[in-house]
């Protein structure tokens, strides 16, 4: 009986079933097709970036590139030194990152290990919303009320209308929810048999956070610090904004300067002719700006999955 | 000895408390005083002519309408195009990719890193593919392409997300039933995920309307007195915010100030009908 049904069926397969995988085939090819989006995203990023960049480095060495102190791409004659655009954003960087890494700790630490449910349920929401503000809002209060009403009036410091420091302190606090919500993601993920463990051991509430929770959860905080850096180095408006447009080869955060993605929204902005040197110099700089930030995601991605793979 | 335990940390405890409670503080501190400058700045200029009126070089004048206008359509183009191209892709890498396989690892870490590239990137993307190489200009419809292919790898993961805590025993009971891999997904797991996938998708979306950097690169010309369509220049609210910030007269700063309370306005739109949706339909397994 049974041999005979498998005979039957390689004599004559259902056709039901056989309609049945051609549609699920068809589907299967639509996803796969929506997959590819994302694929040639990326694709397109690297090809939009690299064939400009290349026609730049043509005209303008590598060497004057990375190496040079001097920025004036629309001058005469020209400089095409990316030093100043560099520093310019790692100066904003880093002060933001002196913002947001011990107040996104501090503010992971607080929701993980010591608020109460219900304050915890108000907070977390308002960090949220933190984070959707528009950056070309926290651009407006960099400008408008950080230099000079903080820095120049209650600190009394001489800074350019255009600076560093403002642009550095409001990044400081956009970043603060994504260091505090990827770190509190990480201390929750730390099993509780460990702050047991401590605790009976006669620890404070403060050993358990600093000398059990921090170090379980450490990768996923380092996570978050670099996920801060590559938003930090990618963020546009606050800077262009906030920052000025004014190249400037210094780590002096009181005076305008201009980063790589200011140049990039600053000069695009303007009418550039396309195929002019000035026009690739967009690339370039994007170029450098997308391999920077490429590794850092990558290696945030790495320390996420690393902590994952230790507790989930 | 027992009690001298925490007698011993106390005051570091405290110490360390004030720290993280300061922390916090930073952030929610900054929140309340951005909003009320904005709102303070905004007033007299927060009327309805900034909602009829284009803009104009007289701040009394000047207007955004054009610009809020441009940016209900990306809204709604970003999220036609975003939505289905995420819940497709976020299903096969869910429920049809097997994970071992090198290409899918790939493509998942591709659309991990895709999340992180700075906007900026998405814009020179934009101009040299959209705006220049298919010659679709600066217009409305580049831009939402590009805000698109932004806002997707969001879309994608919160599409996952919400895929992955539909519970197997669904999909067994299904498959017991005989239905076939597209039947569960499309009849049973795509239903009890999509209060998940309409909460992500909206706040995909309220990033889009946000978002200035690379529409400086696609489209949004300073200066448009008329009302965009799909294949016109445009200017999006939020490049109209930071053209009158760039304004040295500091009634066009005033005039920002209004620009950004309609923004921040729409964005609580959209993020208020997000968290009901999730409280109304969030389903617990």
């Amino acid at each position: 009986m049974a041999a005979g049904d498998i005979v039957h069926a390689q004599a004559r397969p259902s056709l039901g079933v056989r309609r049945r995988r051609i549609g699920e085939d068809i589907i299967k090819a639509i996803l796969g097709l929506a997959a590819l989006v994302s694929v040639l995203t990326t694709v397109g990023i690297v090809i939009a970036l690299i064939l400009p960049a290349l026609d730049f480095f043509r005209a303008v060495s590598p060497v004057d590139f990375f190496t040079g102190k001097d920025w004036a791409p629309l001058f005469q004659p020209a400089h095409f030194g990316v030093l100043p655009l560099l520093a310019g954003t790692l100066v904003v960087t880093f002060i933001a990152l002196l913002v947001c890494v011990p107040c996104g700790l501090g503010a992971a630490i607080y929701l993980s290990e010591y608020a109460h449910p219900r304050v915890r349920s108000i907070l977390k929401p308002i960090l949220e919303v933190l984070v959707g503000i528009p950056t070309v809002v926290f651009g407006y209060f960099a400008l408008t009320l950080i230099t000079p009403t903080v820095l120049r009036g209650y600190l009394g410091l001489s800074t350019d209308v255009f600076n560093a420091l403002a642009a550095g302190l409001v990044m400081g606090v956009m970043l603060l929810p994504i260091v505090a919500s990827l770190s509190e993601d990480a201390m929750t993920a730390v099993p509780n048999d460990l702050r047991a463990g401590a605790y009976a051991l006669g620890a404070t509430k403060l050993e358990v956070s600093t000398r059990i929770v921090v170090p379980g959860a450490i990768s996923g905080i380092v996570a978050s610090f670099v996920l801060a850096i590559s938003r930090g180095i990618g963020e546009t408006m606050i800077v262009l904004i906030a920052g000025g447009t004014q190249p400037n080869f210094t780590f002096d955060p009181r005076v305008s300067l201009e980063t790589m993605t200011a140049f990039i929204g600053a000069t695009a902005n303007g009418d550039v002719p396309t195929g002019s040197i000035e026009y690739k110099t967009i690339f370039a700089v994007g170029l450098t700006l997308f391999v920077l930030t490429l590794a850092m995601n990558l290696i945030a991605i790495r320390l996420v999955r690393k902590y994952r793979e230790v507790y989930e | 000895m027992i009690a001298e335990a925490p007698q011993r940390g106390r005051w570091a405890g405290l110490v360390f408390q004030c720290f993280l409670v300061f922390s916090l503080a930073v952030g929610v501190i900054t929140l309340i005083v951005l909003f009320g400058q904005v709102l303070i700045d905004s007033q007299g200029y927060l009327d309805t002519s900034l909602l009829e009126n284009p803009p104009s070089a007289l701040p009394e004048l000047a207007g955004a309408r054009p610009a809020i206008l441009a940016s209900i359509y990306l809204a709604v183009l970003v999220f036609g195009f975003s939505v289905p191209i995420g819940v497709l892709t976020a299903i096969y890498l869910e429920e049809y990719a097997q994970k071992e396989r090198w290409y899918n690892r790939l493509l998942e870490l591709n659309i991990q890193n895709l999340a992180g590239v700075p906007s900026i990137v998405y814009g020179i993307l934009g101009l040299a593919f959209l705006v220049r190489g298919i010659g679709l200009g600066r217009t409305l419809l580049a831009g939402s392409l590009i805000l698109t292919l932004l806002v997707l790898p969001t879309v994608i993961i919160a599409s996952r997300e919400a895929l992955r805590s539909v519970p197997p025993s669904i999909r067994d009971g299904a498959y017991a039933l005989g239905a076939t891999q597209w039947q569960v997904t499309w009849r049973q797991v795509l239903p009890a995920a999509i209060p998940g996938i309409a909460t992500g998708s909206i706040l995909a979306l309220s990033r889009a309307i946000g978002e200035t950097a690379p529409l400086l690169l696609v489209g949004a010309v300073t200066y448009v007195r008329f009302d965009p369509t799909l294949t016109s220049a445009f200017t999006a609210l939020p490049v109209q915010i930071y053209n009158w910030i760039k304004q040295p007269q500091d009634e066009f700063k005033l005039l920002a100030a209004a620009g950004i309370v309609v923004l921040l306005v729409m964005l609580l739109v959209l993020n208020s009908a997000a968290i009901l949706l999730r409280n109304r339909y969030q389903k617990r397994w």
